[in-house]
């Protein structure tokens, strides 16, 4: 059985969270110039030129593309011929966060307790971590720094069989509405529908990984992302002071659900949607 | 667009008063970013009668909480936070004499109120330039609440900092400005 040792998913964990917090995925860069030569708006052209701006001093410079660097988000697939050793998987990849947030020069924006006594754990621990079992003897790690000025503007709607595909649309434009401006748009929109209201949930969050050009592989979910985007960017709200490059993408990922539902999730993520994915 | 307006601090009412939403501005001079954790220690002390830390007399407010700084910068990326968080402490703040605030998204209409009643301005940065912004900061100096660490009340000195008048002091609103001539949004078609 091949083994794997904690210390190297530390060690590429900090590395992926330097990555993902300074070089903006080109496909993103790509849409966000994309977006700068069809806006309508000439505030809005403003505003493109100065994220297009940022995402290449960022690059070039190893800073923070944003200074909300975000609380990571971490996705595994663990190949179930895997042998992990040397230590606790979990802590590994928390080391690794520890350590990428601190030499990388990155914000810690994590409190240990959400309510009564919101102290910072100073080194952005603990992550989110998504752990799934897949055959194989490899090890996928996909970190997803996720920002909250556009996470807290994201939402969940339990729908009924009955509200159908208009009623997924609605759901979705009511989240972008309440959304608006606040989010940092241009925004990338994760939309899960199916499942249950945290797998719906979790559909959203995972549909941010999958790159802006790509389409869902079934034509009746890739025509609805297209119709949603085509609605979001005729809400006016535009790159924050107005116009028409409102969203990037929306990138909708489905799960098989129970018959009497159809809960509809919605991430949004603001232009800053970075990642950093690794085979190990 | 026209030109940006150059504005030093400190920020006057008369100065503030002259700006109208939509304006452009570059910002130099001394303005001091205080976020979330910071404006709960400040109302707080206010309710129990003690001093603010800071004199906040024509001030520009930051909504800030900067990455850490490499060696040899003054501060890491920088750019602003959502203005709505701070709304219920507002107010308050500015009827301590605060005259501009930078931030970004919308803010309520008790805000509003309190900006018309004082003369204040509200202006928002590009949220997530915050590489490109980190550019117009000479330096960070921690004022109040080192504890607080990235959320530290702290002076920033800033030259040509980009920002564009978002609210005026008579209530008018850019982004419902901006927004309409580019909405053809109408959820009843769905």
């Amino acid at each position: 059985m091949r083994e794997l040792d904690v210390k190297v998913i530390t060690e590429n964990v900090a590395e992926m969270c330097k990555e993902a917090a300074y070089y903006l995925p080109e496909d993103v860069y790509n849409g966000l110039k994309r977006g700068r030569e069809t806006e309508k708006s000439e505030v809005g052209k403003i505003v493109l030129d100065q994220i297009i701006k940022n995402a290449e001093i960022a690059k070039a410079e190893d800073r923070p593309y944003c200074q909300d660097t975000g609380m990571t988000i971490v996705f595994v697939k663990l190949g179930q011929d895997l042998h992990i050793v040397g230590g606790d998987f979990t802590q590994a990849i928390n080391d690794g966060i520890a350590k990428g947030y601190t030499e990388g020069y990155l914000r810690k924006s994590v409190v240990g307790e959400p309510l009564f006594n919101r102290v910072n754990t100073k080194n952005n621990t603990p992550g989110v971590i998504y752990t799934e079992i897949v055959p194989g003897d490899k090890l996928e790690i996909t970190i997803a720094p996720k920002g909250f000025g556009s996470e807290n503007k994201s939402g969940v709607k339990m729908l009924v069989p009955a509200d159908g595909v208009k009623g997924v649309k609605k759901a979705v434009m009511e989240i972008i509405l309440h959304a608006s401006m606040n989010p940092c748009p241009p925004m990338v929109v994760g939309v899960g529908i199916g499942g249950t209201m945290d797998r719906a949930a979790l559909l959203s969050k995972k549909a941010l990984t999958r790159s802006i050009d790509e389409r869902n592989p079934m034509p009746e979910y890739a025509k609805l992302e297209e119709e949603l985007l085509e609605l979001i960017n005729s809400t006016g709200i535009g790159p924050q002071l107005g116009g028409t490059t409102s969203a990037l993408a929306v990138n909708v990922e489905w799960g098989p659900t129970h018959i009497a539902g159809l809960p509809v999730a919605v991430t949004i993520c603001c232009h800053a949607m970075r990642h950093s994915h690794r085979i190990l | 667009m026209a030109e940006s307006i150059r504005i030093t601090t400190p920020f006057t009412e008369e100065m503030s008063r002259k700006l109208k939403a939509g304006d452009s501005v570059l910002i130099t001079g001394t303005i001091i970013s205080a976020r979330d954790a910071a404006h709960k220690a400040m109302t707080e002390a206010l309710a129990r009668g003690e001093k603010l830390p800071v004199d906040w007399t024509n001030q520009i407010v930051y909504y800030l909480g900067p990455t850490p700084a490499k060696p040899g910068d003054p501060i890491g990326s920088c750019g602003p936070t959502t203005s709505g968080r701070m709304d219920a402490y507002t107010p308050t703040m500015l009827d301590q004499g605060i005259k501009g605030m930078v931030g970004k998204g919308s803010r309520t209409p008790e805000v509003v109120e309190a900006m018309k009643r004082n003369g204040a301005t509200y202006f928002a940065a590009v949220g997530g330039a915050a590489a490109l912004i980190a550019k117009s900061v000479k330096s960070y100096t921690v004022l109040a609440y080192p504890e607080l660490g990235p959320e530290a009340v702290a002076a920033l000195e800033v030259v040509d900092f980009p920002a564009i008048v978002v609210i005026d002091c008579e209530g008018n609103n850019f982004y419902e400005i901006g927004q309409k001539p580019y909405r053809n949004f109408d959820m009843s078609k769905i």
